[in-house]
């Protein structure tokens, strides 16, 4: 399962990310920012093709040595960003994008709380606990 | 395969080759595959038996495909001698070998058909070997016809017999290829078997792929080896869930080359060998498998897909190698995987020009940085990057990683710039080392910029940074840092912003930069990411800098105090934020420190801004602040961090018209638009720095408000000052010191203003009621604001008197001392009145500064007896300023008397004049009423205000005391709110020329009982009150009828009598023919256009000055309308000559006031006769523009009419006047 699950603002800033605590949290930091690059860079890349703008996930954005990074944009230009340990190679296209769709319903159950204010760190607990199930076991 | 004539074979093979490929073939293939068009390409060999496959051959590459006999016998004796017996040996051999694709192909030429005239037919060789060979599949045979030669026979012959071979050739090869594809399935459902090798089964795979290589089918070829990947790959994987096969032990032994992929030679036929033999590792299969794909997608024009796929191959060989187990040496995989990805991007830049490759520097990207990774790591591993070199154990492992790489291949041995050479080079020195990964880097970060990924680049900045840290070259570092530092901040990522802030702090104190490393020490202290032991950590390298002395240069250093505080509140009280001079105002902030220990600062200073602003306008300045005097600073949350300043400051804009100061527009207009309409995107927020810069400012010369010795504890705290100086403040800066270290909070939003006023004692008074009424008591409060000023004991209010308006004694008044900013009573105490001729004097009890007393007193304004007369007196204190002036409000009726007060007040040398308007609450007219000579006065004395009053007691006297005179009442007593007086004037002998008379009637409120009546006295004077002429007039029908009828025309006799001898000696009188006469001048007219009066109206009469003269004038005049008609009106007039209204001003109001009588017409000579003899009488004298005739009016009661009201008859006209008027 995903070693860190990051959801970022249009802006560009984090709203929510979460990592597997044995690992360096820092890194993953680094590493979901650094991303953010590709899935700019894809986001610009679905604008000229018309036909695709219905798909909201980006595929691989790119793999490290370590770990593989999957992206995903809502219709209002919010990121979600998954990383997968490299290793584990039981999870397939298919299962990243069923996580995607999860993380995506539940953030939208966020958005829909008359109490959140839209642009505000994500503190959800049940936004937490889907995390959570999607998060690798080891902890 | 081709048996027979070899000669013959030989001499046709070159154009056979040739025209083979020449055109293609659809190939249709099993499985629902989709038919393809290929050029097949064949090589021909001689037949030998022992060449024929063996049972179980895998060798497709190799595989006879088709056998051809060649023959050119065209005897029928030789065939059957030697050529059919050799064919019957062929066709053994192959039907042994079960090969059933076979051709025996005739060549028949002409020449030797010429030699043996009597042969058989030609065609008869070829029907015998068609019969005794091929008896069911005919097309096996056949004939080809003068090849050597060109001609069209020949041509024909071979393209039918080129096809002829393709369509064999492929049916061969597709049976041949089906057979060879089961026999592999076959073979790989047969892996789950024990003894199943890989190695043997990748051999037949790829058989397969060389087959479509050689047919140019890329794809199919690709295909193959993809499978093999996957297949590894899935194996690979399975090993790590457990299940292992024995065959991949062979994979896992030890690495002992890293030599890198080679990607030049389209087959790397050592590895291929070391796959055959099963003695290859891992990294062999996976260089071999990447080598081959490597060459079809470059076949296939894909070279990005080559990169894309060597990343991921790089990254999977890893992967799967940690997760053999594979023992590897350390940094062995890093030389490999720096090795294969120069070799890509090489392989990658031999095959594309230098624009393509820009163009997709995208794809080319990944890998420039996965090398320079690598690099970087076998650079900390060989001890390349620290500041001291490498130490022997570094060495060693170099030495050793260096043995791994093994000799260089012989195909890069002449390139410069191999990457074997590179890591040689890099690996060999620490100078050679650095050159090699900042090359790479830059090119690296180059590549990233270009295409946009900015974050990428800076993170590999970042890490180049780190080398640089590593090296003990903090300054390159610095940059890189702060560079990427930007983004974090400007993407608010606080984690990496704390790391890379933490790096800066370093990097900073290396460089002895002080300025910035407290200013980033106080960010980092102030930052929740890190621990409290480090962020105490960097708390005390502020403190400690701060408690060094200062010595030198930089004295003071100052920090932006938002790094370490947040200022959340401020709190005004009292809570106007508006205080007078001396009155304490105390202002609370409300600070956060996020310092994780107490800090005890010396001083905490606000510097305000004085500025001269006229109070009140700074009322909606001063907006942000609440009701009850706080000011909320917003706190910059995440979101807003880029668009903090997005709230729209909206103002009101009214427009008014210059010239009538009507509105003209209104609107509401935005004051921070040129920040909000701003294009704002996230690429572009990237580069944007929206921190302010480190530089901060301290304005200095400004006023501030301290306060010393505060201590800041971690958390909220708050800190009061107060303040004084008179003026309206901005609170700008706030500045707190310690040591030497100054934290500066540049400035201030939202605008915070206070204001402290200084004010002047003020006195005011003011009518408690609506309207102040003359002739009654009435109250009037005196509010007197001290201002700055204290009341003293003994201090007192010197009022002048007057007579009419004196200040009334009443009973002890109380005065109340209100505080002015609350309006709260503060004290109440008695007043105590003292009242000398001139001036009532009011003693004031002690008030205290800033602070309103207010008390009441009564006045009386007397009423004035003559409404019109002005007043002046001269009053105490020697002013002429006690003035008395009425004026009439037209709309309620009531006169207006405005009294002025001089008020001494103990504050000031100069008299404070107050002005009260009194309104007088009844309006007097008097009128002259004359019967013939007998005369009456009357006076109406009217209540207009809205009070109810009584009026009574009316009397008139007469102020001379004329014995001959006597007033007799006609009157009623009554009590109304409107009196109608009338007197009978009586006389004997004469009358006096002018009578002063005096009214005097009571009034008291209506509700007041008889006792509070009060006097009220009007006084005036009638002047000429005899009468002089009683005027006459008639009107006498026509002669000869009985009425008057209108239409017709009347005779109007108008005679003015003298009733009086002449006594007065204002009358004009001339003496003519020895009799004193007067003109008069008379005026026939009617204003309600009854009477048209025919002929002149109007002439002047001499009349002798004697009593019962009579003079009769005659006109005629007309009826208009039939009825009782009253009388035209008749005016008689002093007409006064020109040479004597030449002494006298010109009296305009009577000169020309209402008659259509023109008197300065005196071009128009023509109206003489029709207007009258006026101008005839004085026609000689008059100029055109001299001195002209005027006429007077007598008085009121001077001329009497005695006709007045009287009304006339007048009939209707006949009829016939109206039916001509019908008919018209």
């Amino acid at each position: 399962m995903a070693v860190c699950i990051a959801v970022i603002a249009k802006e560009n800033y984090p709203l929510y990310i979460r990592s597997v605590p044995t690992q360096g949290e820092l890194k993953f930091h680094y590493t979901v920012h650094t991303s953010l690059d590709v899935v700019e860079e894809k986001i610009s890349g679905v604008g000229k093709a018309l036909a695709d703008q219905r798909e909201l996930y980006l595929g691989l954005l790119y793999p490290t040595e370590d770990y593989k990074v999957y992206g995903y944009v809502t219709n209002s230009k919010v990121k979600f960003v998954i990383v997968v340990d490299s290793s584990n190679t039981s999870l397939r296209d298919n299962e990243i994008r069923s996580m995607f769709r999860k993380l995506h319903n539940s953030f939208t159950d966020v958005m829909c709380n008359p109490f959140y204010n839209p642009g505000d760190p994500i503190q959800s607990k049940a936004f937490d606990s889907i995390v959570s199930t999607m998060m690798v076991q080891a902890c | 395969m081709c048996a027979g004539d070899q000669n013959l074979f030989t001499s046709l093979y070159g154009s056979l080759t040739q025209q083979l490929s020449r055109e293609p073939m659809e190939w249709r293939r099993s499985y629902g595959r989709a038919p393809k068009m290929i050029y097949l390409e064949a090589n021909f060999v001689q037949f030998k038996e022992e060449l024929l496959p063996k049972e179980g051959n895998k060798a497709l590459l190799t595989f006879p495909f088709l056998h051809i006999y060649w023959t050119d016998c065209c005897d029928t004796e030789v065939y059957k001698a030697s050529v059919k017996e050799d064919m019957q040996r062929w066709q053994a051999a192959l039907r042994l070998h079960g090969s059933v694709d076979w051709l025996i192909a005739v060549v028949e030429s002409d020449n030797k058909k010429k030699n043996k005239t009597n042969i058989l037919p030609r065609t008869s060789i070829v029907d015998k070997i068609r019969n005794d060979f091929c008896n069911k599949q005919s097309d096996r045979c056949v004939s080809l016809c003068d090849p050597l030669k060109e001609s069209s026979r020949s041509q024909e012959s071979w393209s039918s017999f080129l096809t002829k071979l393709r369509t064999l050739l492929l049916m061969s090869f597709t049976r041949n290829l089906g057979r060879f594809e089961d026999d592999m399935r076959t073979l790989r459902e047969k892996r789950t078997e024990p003894g199943w090798s890989f190695c043997d089964y990748f051999m037949v795979q790829e058989e397969l792929a060389f087959v479509f290589e050689m047919l140019q089918q890329f794809e199919d070829a690709l295909v193959q080896y993809d499978e093999l990947d996957a297949l590894f790959t899935q194996y690979v994987l399975n090993f790590g869930a457990g299940d292992g096969a024995n065959w991949l032990g062979s994979f896992c032994q030890p690495v002992r080359s890293w030599n890198g992929l080679l990607l030049r030679r389209p087959i790397d036929m050592e590895k291929r060998d070391l796959i055959q033999r099963g003695e290859a590792s891992l990294l062999d299969l996976r260089s071999y498998l990447f080598s081959r794909q490597c060459t079809l997608l470059i076949f296939l024009q894909r070279p990005w897909e080559v990169t894309a796929r060597a990343l991921e191959l790089l990254h999977n060989c890893v992967q799967e190698l940690r997760l053999l187990e594979v023992s590897v040496v350390s940094g062995a995989l890093d030389c490999w995987v720096f090795l294969s990805s120069l070799e890509v991007l090489h392989r990658i830049e031999g095959c594309c020009d230098c624009s393509q490759l820009e163009a997709n520097s995208s794809h080319t990207v990944g890998l420039w940085t996965y090398a320079t990774e690598k690099l970087r790591s076998l650079g900390d591993l060989c001890g390349l990057v620290s500041e001291n070199g490498p130490d022997s154990e570094d060495l060693n492992k170099t030495v050793d990683l260096l043995a791994g790489l093994g000799a260089e291949r012989p195909e890069t041995m002449n390139s410069p710039q191999s990457p074997y050479k590179k890591l040689k080079e890099a690996l060999s020195s620490v100078e050679a080392f650095e050159k090699h990964y900042l090359e790479l880097s830059h090119a690296a970060m180059e590549m990233y910029r270009v295409n946009g990924r900015l974050r990428s680049a800076r993170l590999l900045g970042k890490s180049l940074a780190e080398f640089y840290m590593r090296k003990g070259d903090p300054q390159s570092a610095e940059n890189f840092l702060l560079d990427s530092l930007k983004s974090y901040v400007s993407e608010s990522w606080s984690l990496p912003l704390t790391h890379t802030r933490k790096q800066i702090a370093e990097c900073q104190k290396q460089l002895q930069k002080m300025d910035d490393y407290l200013q980033t020490s106080a960010l980092l202290a102030s930052d929740t990411n890190l621990s409290d032991e480090e962020r105490r950590h960097f708390c005390q390298e502020i403190l400690t800098f701060a408690s060094q002395t200062a010595e030198g240069k930089d004295v003071c250093v100052a920090l932006s105090m938002s790094s370490v505080t947040r200022l959340q509140e401020l709190c005004f009280r009292p809570s106007s934020a508006l205080v007078h001079v001396s009155a304490a105002l105390q202002l609370e902030l409300r600070l956060c420190s996020l310092m994780p220990v107490p800090v005890t600062l010396e001083q905490i200073a606000v510097s305000i801004h004085f500025t001269q602003e006229q109070p009140g306008s700074t009322a909606q300045k001063r907006a942000a602040q609440n009701q009850d005097g706080t000011v909320t600073f917003p706190a910059a949350s995440p979101a807003s961090a880029s668009a903090s300043a997005s709230a729209l400051e909206l103002c009101e804009i009214l427009e008014h018209s210059p010239s009538d100061n009507t509105l003209s527009s209104a609107g509401v207009a935005c004051k921070n638009m040129h920040l909000l309409m701003r294009r704002h995107d996230s690429t572009t927020s990237l580069d944007t720095p929206n921190t302010t810069p480190s530089a901060v400012t301290i304005e200095d010369g400004a006023q501030m408000l301290r306060a010393s010795d505060v201590t800041l504890l971690p958390g909220n705290n708050s800190i009061v000052f107060t303040s004084q100086k008179p003026g309206v403040y901005t609170l700008r800066q706030l500045c707190a010191t310690l040591g030497r270290v100054q934290l500066v909070l540049p400035h201030l939003y939202p605008v915070v203003q206070y204001e402290v006023y200084s004010q002047e004692p003020q006195l005011s008074i003011q009518p408690l009621t609506e309207h102040l009424l003359a002739g009654l008591p009435q109250q009037v409060k005196f509010t007197i604001l001290t201002g700055h000023y204290s009341v003293k004991k003994g201090d007192a209010l010197q009022l002048s008197n007057t007579d009419s308006m004196p200040v009334l004694h009443s009973s002890t008044r109380s005065a109340r001392i209100l505080s002015s900013s609350s309006a709260e009573l503060v004290a109440e105490s008695a007043l105590s009145i003292q009242s000398s001729e001139k001036v009532t004097s009011i003693s004031l009890p002690v008030t205290p500064p800033y602070h309103t007393l207010e008390f009441l007193l009564d006045v009386l304004c007397h009423i004035p007896s003559c409404p019109a007369r002005m007043e002046s007196e001269r009053l105490t204190n020697g002013q002429i300023s006690h003035r008395t002036r009425s004026r009439t409000r037209f709309n309620s009726g009531m006169t207006l008397i405005d009294q002025k007060v001089s008020v001494d007040c103990p504050w000031s040398i100069y008299s404070t004049l107050v002005s009260l308007t009194f309104h007088v609450p009844f309006k007097v007219k008097h009128s002259l009423l004359s019967v013939g000579r007998r005369k009456f006065i009357q006076v109406c004395l009217q209540n207009v205000s809205d009070t109810n009053f009584r009026l009574t007691n009316q009397t008139l006297t007469e102020n001379q005391h004329t014995p001959s005179l006597e007033l007799l009442s006609l009157n009623t007593t009554t009590h109304s709110q409107c009196v109608f007086s009338v007197w009978e004037l009586r006389w004997s002998g004469v009358c006096p020329v002018s009578l002063h008379c005096e009214f005097s009637a009571s009034f008291a409120p209506a509700d007041a009982p008889d006792a509070a009546l009060k006097p009220y006295r009007y006084d005036f004077t009638l002047e000429r009150v005899t009468t002089l002429y009683s005027v006459r007039a008639e009107i006498r029908p026509a002669a000869g009828e009985q009425h008057c009828v209108s239409g017709s025309l009347c005779r109007l006799e108008v005679s003015v009598t003298r009733l009086s001898e002449a006594g007065d000696s204002d009358e004009d009188s001339s003496d003519t023919d020895g009799l004193r006469s007067c003109r008069l001048l008379y005026e026939v007219m009617d204003n309600n256009s009854n009477w048209a009066v025919c002929g002149k109206s109007s002439g002047v009469v001499s009349m002798p000055v004697a009593a019962m003269a009579t003079h009769k004038v005659h006109m005629e005049v007309m009826p208009l309308f039939a009825g009782h008609l009253p009388f035209p009106n008749i005016r008689v007039f002093k007409y006064l000559p020109h040479h004597a209204s030449a002494v006298i001003p010109p009296d305009t109001d009577s000169c020309l006031e209402n008659d259509s009588l023109s008197l300065d017409d005196q071009a128009e000579t023509a109206s003489l006769r029709s207007r009258g003899s006026v101008q005839s009488l004085g026609s000689g004298e008059s100029a055109p523009r001299g001195p002209m005739p005027k006429r007077q009016a007598f008085g009121p009661g001077q001329v009497f009419n005695s006709t007045q009201g009287q009304q006339v008859l007048v009939l209707p006209a006949a009829d016939h006047h109206v039916m001509e008027v019908n008919v018209t």
